[in-house]
């Protein structure tokens, strides 16, 4: 039973990053794993070993794409060269869902690679909503935003972020992919009560939850995906399960990355929310 | 302010070029007070002032660009040195922004910047133009695409006086003043050693710079391609490049073993066998497609 109209894949469990480090383990052991999700942007190319190892992957595991750089929030316009190769690996992946960030990074043609924060205006919200529809009518999957974290808020936000969040994906209609130590990271760097954030999502338009590590600084919090998940973000997860229910979790480690089994024993944790999920809805 | 104006304000301040000591430029390009710009738009909070905010994804970027760049070109570094790898990265940079959805695309423009601006390297120029020259076709070798290669049969059928060979999108023909090529692949075979030490890493750069100042001027033909997935570097005779160049230009294969041939000193009585011996070569790793014009006719006809 999906939990909301935008979780129908409840069946997915845990799943972990798929990351060059671990390609010759997976492909070599076979590792018994629920569903990994790729970074899309490293298989929107032409050719080469990368397309071979996912089509391998894809024979034998479920994948679920994630971006980094369709910049919703950004002001211009999509890019088309990249929409027409996001297509062609939707295609080549069957990815049930497909998630970006609600953030933005190019401007003018140019871009950081970064996953710059919005100002949480209406008519951010407006331009944004308006891209994440076009993105979803090209590709002809769902799209689900994840929240980002940030150092920095600007002047001219006329809302909280989790208020941005709900306004942009209620004018989108569209899911949400609720990364609980994002959420973590920014109420740190901004002094917001992170459970308020987890507490005001819609839990209706969840369709996915991240889980991540990060690293503390003197006065700030970098979301550096290179530790195991700390206590506070589980925490979050907890609630964020207890509101959502039985929901798709991947746990994101990209720098410093350990063994496979590190990364996937570490991700496993998250069972002990999931099950006291199914236990609750059962009882 | 709307959301343009503040996206081109950040993005300015983001990649404005970080001062010596990695800190972001307490004055923008245009001379104003970098703390007056990020206190425009930024807010402050309990523990960081507007400045320091935006320092974080400013610093950020310059990391991750520059990090990119150096793992795309270590050959370039191996023939600068650090210092002059990192002035390099960082002028190429604020030069040539990355416009691609892709860190993958940063260099694109390395080797045209590069022919515009030869101080970086100064008397390296044309060795490190090569160098990049190199590594970029590699990139292009590792993921671009290919199209279906053609069989033997299709080669032994065709006519050599009408036929238009194309070369697989991947492979790239280099005409190379020096030999990078083998410089490059022992950077690399360094680069894997699994332990880095510091004193393993000086004996590194010292091997480097003895490896770059013994490199001397030596003409090679290179063919960059892919085989079974991995990269490799094949050396071609001066006739066989000429070939491929002809062929890549759009030549018929008749035209372009004429030309190759014009100037050859290989002896009259060698060169059928010769064309022969490339022709099995290049042919067994795959190297033709069918021209984009004959494919789209075989296409209709099928139809």
């Amino acid at each position: 039973m999906p939990a909301n109209r935008f979780n129908n894949f409840t069946s997915y469990g845990v799943g972990i990053g798929l990351r060059a480090p671990h390609y010759h383990h997976i492909l070599s052991r076979k590792p018994v794993v629920d569903w990994f999700e790729i970074i899309s942007e490293n298989y929107m190319i032409d050719g080469g070993r990368p397309l071979r190892i996912l089509d391998q992957i894809l024979d034998q595991y479920r994948v679920v794409q994630h971006g980094v750089s369709m910049y919703f929030g950004s002001a211009e316009n999509l890019n088309r060269d990249h929409l027409r190769r996001l297509k062609t690996l939707v295609k080549r992946t069957k990815t049930p869902w497909l998630s970006d960030h609600l953030c933005w990074g190019s401007v003018d043609g140019r871009y950081t690679h970064d996953l710059l924060p919005m100002p949480y205006t209406f008519e951010a919200a407006q331009r944004t909503a308006q891209k994440i529809r076009e993105v979803r009518d090209f590709v002809e999957v769902p799209v689900v935003v994840e929240n980002v974290s940030s150092y920095a808020e600007y002047h001219v936000s006329e809302m909280t972020e989790w208020e941005f969040l709900n306004e942009v994906v209620e004018r989108a209609d569209c899911g949400i992919l609720l990364d609980v130590n994002n959420i973590y990271v920014s109420s740190q760097n901004h002094t917001f009560d992170p459970m308020d954030y987890v507490n005001n999502v819609p839990a209706d338009r969840v369709a996915q939850i991240h889980i991540a590590g990060h690293s503390k600084y003197r006065k700030y919090i970098l979301d550096t995906h290179d530790h195991p998940v700390i206590d506070p973000v589980w925490r979050l997860y907890a609630r964020a399960i207890e509101r959502v229910g039985h929901t798709a979790t991947l746990l994101e480690w990209d720098d410093s990355i350990p063994s496979f089994e590190e990364v996937h024993n570490e991700a496993l944790k998250a069972n002990r929310f999931l099950s006291g999920a199914a236990l609750k809805k059962a009882g | 302010m709307n959301l343009l104006a503040l996206q081109r304000r950040m993005a300015r301040a983001v990649m404005t070029p970080l001062t010596p000591g990695e800190n972001m430029r307490r004055k923008t390009a245009d001379g104003r007070s970098m703390h007056r710009v990020a206190a425009s738009f930024i807010k402050p909070n309990d523990r960081l002032t507007s400045f320091e905010r935006l320092e974080i994804y400013n610093r950020q970027y310059w990391w991750r660009v520059l990090s990119a760049f150096g793992e795309d070109f270590p050959g370039v570094r191996a023939v600068l040195g650090d210092r002059r790898f990192e002035a390099l990265a960082k002028a190429y940079i604020s030069d040539c922004p990355s416009r691609s959805f892709t860190l993958r695309n940063l260099g694109s423009r390395l080797p045209e910047w590069l022919r515009r601006h030869s101080g970086f390297a100064g008397s390296r120029h044309a060795l490190t133009l090569d160098m990049a020259r190199l590594e970029w076709a590699d990139i292009e070798a590792f993921d671009g695409a290919a199209e279906p290669a053609l069989s033997a049969q299709d080669l032994a059928e065709a006519n050599a006086a009408r036929v238009r060979l194309r070369l697989q999108p991947y492979i790239s023909l280099l005409a190379l003043r020096y030999p990078v090529d083998d410089l490059l692949l022992n950077v690399r075979k360094e680069e894997d050693t699994a332990f880095a030490s510091n004193a393993f890493v000086q004996r590194k750069k010292r091997k480097h710079v003895s490896a770059v100042a013994r490199l001397r001027p030596a003409p090679i033909f290179l063919a960059v391609h892919r085989h079974d997935e991995s990269v490799y570097f094949r050396r071609l005779d001066r006739e066989e490049f000429e070939i491929l160049q002809g062929l890549h230009h759009g030549e018929t294969l008749g035209r372009a073993v004429e030309a190759a041939m014009r100037r050859s000193s290989m002896p009259l009585a060698d060169r059928p066998e010769m064309v022969q011996h490339w022709f099995r070569a290049w042919a067994s790793l795959g190297w033709f497609c069918r021209s984009a014009a004959r494919r789209q006719a075989k296409k209709s006809s099928a139809a």
